[in-house]
């Protein structure tokens, strides 16, 4: 491959003043930490939401905090529902594992100084910025935030506000803060696939990079071909809201009594267009997880990953099918019956490539030497929970079972198991992995172990039952259970539910506390703590500005290069040469 | 890396850890081997094989789900640190073939033998005999319209449509075939013979769902779906809606109630009545 000399044209010396080394940066470290700092905040306005959620199902007639009025209306439940899908999904589960360690860590594991475009990155932060901006503003305009979650399904979204609350102003401030956000990940993911491409340092082939840029490539590959659709449909849906158009809306509706002057539309081809960005997003939140787990995995089980070559083929191979699936959403839509054959197949299909990174997980620490650090265990939690929410996915994947519980908590279950706890584990993994390398300092080791016990129970005890919710045919996005005689048994199911998630969310403070206590009073960090193989370990805690100190690095082997016969040390490192380890031994 | 501390603890980490899984993964078996929270009973032929298929899955994801979350356990127990050095294996690609090979077998075997009940359901059309009976979704209510005895739905206009003044649907009354339409805000069928539902939506997308019959529909704005099924057990289901409508999409909840064909026929005579 090109040899480069680092990150296009930029100076090679670090920026002087406050507002050019932390404000508008172009380093990527730094953009790094925005991103993440913006999903460590949203993370916590999207578990505030899904408490109040929470305690609304389980507790109906209570007054709440927050909730104007005290007693939770069911469109203040829809809108809190929805923000809270949007915030999850958008600002912390495509943005702190993809543009948040992607960002720190791609260019530091090829070998590279920076990202390909440093300006580009910069404004896909601050566009990224200026979209959670808007989103937030819909909960301070009249009405109040949309009330069709997270996948804003037309007519509902289109009409106007007369279809609800919500669906005036807060809609469209919706609608354009998504389309925003879209065009801030295409900017970076352009980023992501030119750097990988193209900065590679010398020796640094393709089956030599770490695992975590593979997966940081497939995503931003996923990212590049998904968001403008995302753009397109939001385009589409923003003026058919304010332009007359009639893209998404048929003619003939009447809402509340009054004829609804649109005609021609279809509702259908919102959720095609939705759904074709929508389901490799969800692969854009879990990928890089499986990256960052089979990165851990072999580091503390101080042995290479089992079958990498495998590893990354089905990364690319999950990359592919995610794009091949998404009318499994739509089995019930109304779509063509005989394309649901295809979309089943394709999607059972799917699970085939996630099998085989799960027994290469299993693999990886079969005849280990295994170190249970707090990254470790949030690995290993995240192979159980993703066994766990992806088993789901193949009652879902079939038409034919799909059509009990389509819309229901099996799918609520399913997801959440899946992106609500595996994606934000390989979040926590990678965040107690590399936060001595990004700030210098050890995080709390008994901190860290305390937030994941009481995590890892508490997301199984928030979530399996509502699989079980499901079974029995509850429906998902309602706002309470007295509005069906069947539902009445389940509410201690909801009462269960909710204990445990505040259970859960108080135990999230524990790793606030540690995290932010740990940036000034934690142990300082060495260059190496976790004894690792790839380039990030090989320069000081935090890095310099240009990562390597002027002098690029070569690679000499794979990555994951542990328990070597012969060697002295358990591990060698990517970049050391031959001569050198010939003479340690 | 503190290595004597990092031994000493493994052990009680791991038994932990193995424990927690072993724990885990029994009690989510005993939920479903004892059916704790379960489908209530089918009330129809497809709904009886769509349980089975639900089964097979159930037992193929049960059998991978126990054997990935236990080895998951054993392998965090027999391998932590206890001053061993790990094995160099960097893979096998024999193990590599034989799983891939099973999973694709099993999992797309499954998915293709699931396509026979939904075939049944969308792929065949209803009976020409079939009891026809359109099912209007609509902000927050269900309507039901029966065609009367001429067997014709009278023409429908939106401009006319008026709940609050008792016309739901927008029925036009100069139109000799809608006179003798039946709408009702309940469902009931006779047991035992063939029903085609008409689904469709007067303003935005609703869905239509009975869990007993294991059948859901989405009611789309501008399209009209149909959907067969034959109820071959008498008594009262509940059709909540299952696709977010609106502030009241939670209690969206209307009745279908399976009679025999003398009650049902009496119940068609009475509401015929009441709409006139």
């Amino acid at each position: 491959m090109v040899t480069h000399d680092g990150g296009g044209a930029h100076a090679h010396h670090p920026p002087a003043g406050f507002i050019r080394k932390y404000i508008f940066s172009t380093d990527h470290k730094v953009i790094g930490i925005q991103y993440f700092l913006l999903a460590l905040v949203s993370v916590f306005i999207g578990m505030f939401l899904s408490l109040l959620m929470r305690l609304h199902l389980a507790w109906p007639g209570a007054k709440l905090p927050f909730i104007s009025g005290g007693i939770m209306t069911p469109e203040q439940y829809l809108a809190l529902m929805t923000m809270h899908g949007t915030i999850m999904i958008f600002m912390v589960l495509t943005t702190a594992p993809q543009s948040g360690f992607g960002n720190f860590f791609l260019p530091i594991q090829i070998g590279a100084e920076d990202m390909a475009f440093p300006v580009i990155n910069m404004l896909s932060f601050w566009t990224t910025f200026l979209s959670l901006m808007v989103l937030l503003a819909a909960f301070f305009v009249t009405g109040g935030a949309p009330i069709t979650g997270w996948t804003a399904y037309p007519p509902l979204s289109a009409i106007g506000e007369i279809t609800g609350p919500g669906e005036g102003l807060g809609q469209t401030l919706w609608v354009v803060g998504i389309a925003i956000f879209a065009g801030g990940s295409l900017m970076g993911a352009l980023n992501f696939i030119t750097t990988t491409i193209d900065l590679r340092a010398r020796g640094m082939s393709l089956m030599r990079m770490p695992l975590t840029v593979w997966a940081w490539f497939v995503t931003a590959i996923l990212g590049l071909l998904a968001f403008g659709v995302l753009l397109a449909a939001c385009i589409l849906l923003l003026l058919d809201r304010v332009a007359g158009t009639s893209f998404f809306i048929p003619g003939g509706l009447v809402v509340t009594d009054k004829l609804i002057n649109h005609k021609g539309g279809s509702p259908l081809l919102w959720q095609h267009l939705f759904w074709f960005f929508g389901h490799p997003e969800v692969y854009i939140a879990i990928v890089p997880g499986m990256g960052v787990a089979s990165h851990v995995l072999s580091t503390f089980s101080r042995k290479p990953v089992f079958g990498y070559r495998a590893m990354a083929y089905a990364l690319c191979a999950i990359g592919f099918l995610g794009f091949c699936v998404w009318g499994h959403h739509m089995f019930v839509s109304g779509m063509s019956p005989y394309s649901a054959l295809a979309f089943s197949v394709l999607t059972m299909s799917i699970g085939v490539p996630s099998a085989i990174k799960t027994f290469n997980w299993l693999g990886t620490l079969w005849g280990g030497q295994i170190r249970f650090t707090a990254p470790m265990l949030f690995a290993i939690g995240f192979v159980s929970l993703f066994v766990t929410g992806g088993l789901s996915g193949l009652f879902l994947a079939q038409p034919s079972i799909d059509l009990y519980f389509h819309d229901t908590y099996f799918v609520v279950a399913h997801f959440h198991l899946i992106m609500g706890v595996a994606a934000i584990f390989g979040i926590f993994a990678a965040t107690y992995f590399w936060f001595p390398k990004m700030f210098g300092r050890m995080m709390s080791e008994p901190l860290g172990k305390v937030h994941f016990w009481l995590t890892f129970a508490g997301v199984y005890l928030i979530f399996m039952p509502m699989h079980y919710l499901g079974l029995v045919g509850h429906p998902r996005r309602y706002a309470d259970d007295t509005g069906a005689y069947f539902l009445a048994p389940l509410h201690n199911v909801h009462l269960f539910i909710t204990v445990s998630a505040i259970i859960t969310m108080t135990a999230q403070l524990i790793f606030l506390f540690n995290f932010l206590r740990s940036l000034k009073w934690g142990k300082k960090a060495e260059m190496n703590p976790w004894q690792a193989t790839t380039l990030e370990w090989s320069i000081p805690s935090p890095p310099p500005h240009d990562n390597f100190a002027g002098k690029l690095p070569a690679i000499y082997r794979g990555p994951y290069e542990f328990a070597v016969p012969g060697a002295v040390e358990d591990y060698i490192p990517q970049h050391l040469a031959p001569e050198e380890v010939a003479r340690a031994r | 890396m503190q290595r004597k501390n990092s031994r000493a603890g493994s052990s009680l980490v791991s038994i932990c850890l193995a424990i927690f899984l072993l724990l885990f993964t029994i009690s989510t078996l005993y939920v479903f081997v004892r059916k704790t929270w379960w489908f209530p009973n089918p009330i129809t032929s497809l709904g009886r094989d769509i349980d089975q298929q639900f089964h097979r899955t159930l037992i193929i994801t049960g059998i991978v789900f126990v054997l990935s979350q236990l080895g998951l356990a054993w392998a965090v127990f027999r391998y932590r640190d206890r001053g061993q050095r790990a094995s160099h294996i960097e893979g096998n690609q024999v193990m590599e073939v034989l799983w891939t090979l099973a999973t694709l077998v099993l999992f797309v075997g499954l998915g293709i033998y699931a396509e026979r009940a939904w075939a049944e359901v969308h792929f065949r059309p209803a009976s020409p005999g079939a009891l026809q009976i359109e099912v209007t979704g609509q902000q927050f209510a269900w309507n039901f319209r029966y065609p009367g005895p001429d067997g014709k739905f009278g023409r429908l206009d939106p401009k006319l449509v008026n709940a609050s003044g008792g016309n739901p649907l927008g029925l036009d009354p100069n139109d000799p075939a809608g006179k003798d339409d039946v709408v009702v805000p309940v469902m009931a069928v006779p047991v035992n013979r063939e029903v085609e539902l008409l689904i469709r939506s007067q303003d935005v997308t609703h869905s239509f769902f009975v869990r007993e019959l294991r059948l859901k529909q989405d009611a789309v704005p501008g399209m009209l779906i149909p959907l067969h099924f034959t109820a071959t057990q008498i008594g009262q289901y509940e059709i909540p809606c299952a696709e977010l409508c609106g502030l009241g999409h939670y209690r969206m909840r209307s009745f279908l109630t399976v009679m025999s064909q003398e009650d049902y026929d009496k119940w068609l005579r009475e509401q015929a009545a009441a709409n006139q």
